[in-house]
């Protein structure tokens, strides 16, 4: 009877426990899930928003045109239909709101009854003309023809250049400044974080005193714990202006300034992995080293490095893991112009600051909304990748051991 | 003509006083055996003549060593050309995660040897001197750690040979090894006399009776007595000695 009770009670306790790792997993499963079923709604859509169409002359031999060409014919770079394909006309730009300049008020009708019959007029009669407008305003007997304009393609997605979610009338959907951006800016981070953490690390496990090490070692894991929107408010005072006066830039927000503090964020995350790693250099190992006249510095990257090189490898990339989910921070002080940078002294905007600046004005279920959840899912993938990555280096590790 | 001198070696980890005045004096080409229980010093007197307690945290050193009549202790003193010439052969062999050629190499490579074929000859000198090549030598870049553990052992010795020390630290070198790699470490240590001197600290007795010229008896970190080997163990002096190389103690 007893046993019997002490049975239901391990039972039970088995399966709180069973649940609560299974209810971690599953929503781990479900967010991944939403995020990528939002994120890939984006590509069932088209550039324009909702209820707009873009119209031009029936005897216009263009049909079809890409976001990218219809941006700049809005932004007059494009100004002739031959340089489109079509015929040797000058483009004429229309916008609903342009009716005024073509017609009367009392032509249109007091509650604008015949607007989408003028539109009709204007667009058979301007062989020119490109017209964007609300379908509501589309006359039964239309004469024009409406253009075709294509779904946001996944590669047109990754591989354009500009990152314009709200423009009228079309959106353009380029994420690669905001990859770019991403990518600049840890990479810079990195490589301002790495060299000063690994010389931090080796000081720390081989040459500082046990007091020293003691009281250096909290300090340092005291960093990880500052707030991430701290260092930005840290950089927008300090760094920014610093880097401003520095490089004599007109401004101090960029990319450089994002590096800096992320460098400073990823430090207590390099640096005491890396540092665990050397200490579990086994003490036998170095003693033969110098027994063999080797010099402390000579054991150092002879012995200690090659033996924690998995670890070191491993505190890297989770610092850069870090580094290109940080969100806060690097909104404060990158500047966050969507522009593919090329020096990192020019303002960059990354995904997450993307996401974070942008999410809050995105009409739910918008194509903007969506656009952001598929940034979502690029960002995903990208630190996915390196988690991935820390696993592999990390087994790699185990192996060589046994 | 004395190779090692000791004059009253003071040593203590922090409060704990881990050697009383040692003084003790080893010639040229012998093997000396450090025998004692465990914890008497035996080990930390041994690691003072290459200054490998220098690191360990918080630990004080008085008195004097002389190797070949210099200070090791002195403020002038080269710790890595002390350690070139005093080798050292650890209790568990530890090869380092290398290629069985590059473990022997090393000693020459951080000592600024750079100069490949001379490498490679003093390589398969060193590997030959510890009666290792046959077994090896079809397998040089295959990581050390293939090897068994006496193979190890000896690899490690022939690692401490390459550099051509004048001097042998061996901290038991046997104490891991089975019955037949211990005896070739034996047979070994025999023949290395004629070019080392040896100290060699162990629990074996019989093999301190096989291996070793002379004997020093360790006990709670003092000398109690130190003599040839065949006195020490045939009449020992002191009591303390006699009880422990007996086996009533220790």
């Amino acid at each position: 009877m007893k046993t019997n009770f002490k049975q239901i009670k391990e039972k039970i306790i088995e399966t709180i426990l069973m649940l609560s790792s299974a209810a971690t997993s599953i929503t781990v499963v479900l967010i991944v899930f939403f995020l990528f079923v939002e994120g890939a709604g984006v590509f069932n859509k088209k550039p324009i928003d909702d209820g707009f169409l873009l119209a031009v002359s029936a005897e216009n031999t263009v049909h079809k045109l890409q976001p990218s060409q219809i941006k700049d014919i809005y932004d007059q770079k494009i100004t002739n239909w031959k340089e489109l394909g079509g015929k040797d006309q000058a483009i004429v730009l229309f916008r609903a709101g342009d009716i005024t300049d073509y017609y009367t008020e009392e032509e249109l009708g007091e509650n604008f009854e015949f607007f989408p019959d003028k539109i009709n007029e204007l667009v058979a009669k301007t062989p020119g003309i490109i017209a964007f407008f609300s379908d509501k305003y589309k006359a039964k007997d239309f004469t024009g023809r409406e253009l075709d304009i294509d779904k946001i393609k996944v590669s047109e997605f990754l591989t354009g250049e500009e990152w314009f979610p709200t423009a009228q009338p079309i959106a353009q959907m380029g994420v690669k400044p905001l990859i770019y951006g991403t990518l600049w800016v840890s990479f810079g981070a990195i490589l301002l974080a790495l060299p000063i953490g690994l010389a931090a690390a080796i000081y720390l496990s081989e040459i500082a005193k046990k007091r020293t090490r003691s009281i250096l070692k909290p300090i340092i894991e005291l960093l990880a714990g500052i707030p991430s929107v701290v260092y930005g408010f840290f950089g927008l005072v300090i760094i920014v202006p610093l880097i401003q006066s520095t490089f004599n830039l007109p401004v101090g927000e960029t990319g450089l300034a994002g590096s800096v503090v992320l460098a400073i964020m990823a430090l207590p995350t390099i640096i005491t992995i890396s540092e665990d790693a050397m200490r579990n250099t086994p003490r036998a190992m170095k003693e033969a080293s110098l027994a063999l006249g080797a010099s402390q510095w000579q054991t150092i990257y002879k012995v200690v490095m090659p033996y924690s090189a998995s670890g070191i490898t491993a505190g890297a990339i989770l610092g850069i893991g870090r580094a290109i989910g940080e969100t806060m921070a690097v909104l404060m002080v990158t500047g966050n112009a969507a522009v593919i940078p090329t020096t990192l002294l020019e303002p960059v905007r990354t995904i997450p600051a993307t996401i974070a600046a942008e999410l809050g004005e995105a009409p739910n279920g918008g194509l903007h909304y969506e656009a952001l959840f598929a940034l979502g899912c690029i960002l995903f993938i990208i630190t996915f990748g390196i988690n991935m990555l820390v696993e592999v280096v990390t087994n790699r590790k185990s192996h060589k051991k046994h | 003509m004395l190779k090692i001198e000791s004059k009253n070696v003071n040593f203590n980890y922090g409060d704990f006083q881990a050697l009383h005045d040692i003084s003790i004096s080893m010639k040229e080409n012998t093997v000396t055996a450090l025998i004692g229980p465990s914890g008497c010093g035996k080990s930390t007197y041994l690691r003072l003549l290459n200054r490998m307690n220098d690191l360990i945290d918080n630990t004080h050193m008085n008195g004097t060593i002389l190797i070949d009549g210099q200070d090791i202790y002195d403020k002038n003193t080269n710790v890595d050309s002390l350690r070139k010439n005093v080798g050292m052969v650890f209790q568990k062999p530890n090869p380092f995660p290398k290629t069985i050629f590059e473990n022997v190499a090393y000693g020459l490579r951080v000592n600024g040897v750079t100069d490949k074929k001379e490498i490679e000859e003093r390589v398969i000198t060193s590997i030959e001197q510890v009666a290792l090549w046959d077994e090896v030598k079809d397998k040089l870049k295959k990581s050390a750690f293939e090897l068994s553990g006496g193979q190890q052992q000896r690899l490690c010795i022939a690692r401490a040979l390459a550099i051509q020390p004048s001097i042998l630290l061996m901290d038991e070198p046997t104490s891991a090894l089975d019955p037949i790699s211990t005896s070739k470490v034996e047979e070994l240590i025999y023949e290395l006399k004629n070019k080392y001197t040896i100290v060699i600290v162990t629990h074996n007795m019989q093999q301190a009776g096989r291996v070793s010229d002379n004997t020093a008896f360790f006990y709670m970190g003092k000398l109690i007595e130190y003599d040839k080997t065949k006195t020490i163990f045939t009449k020992p002096t002191i009591k303390q000695t006699e009880d422990y190389i007996t086996g009533r103690f220790g």
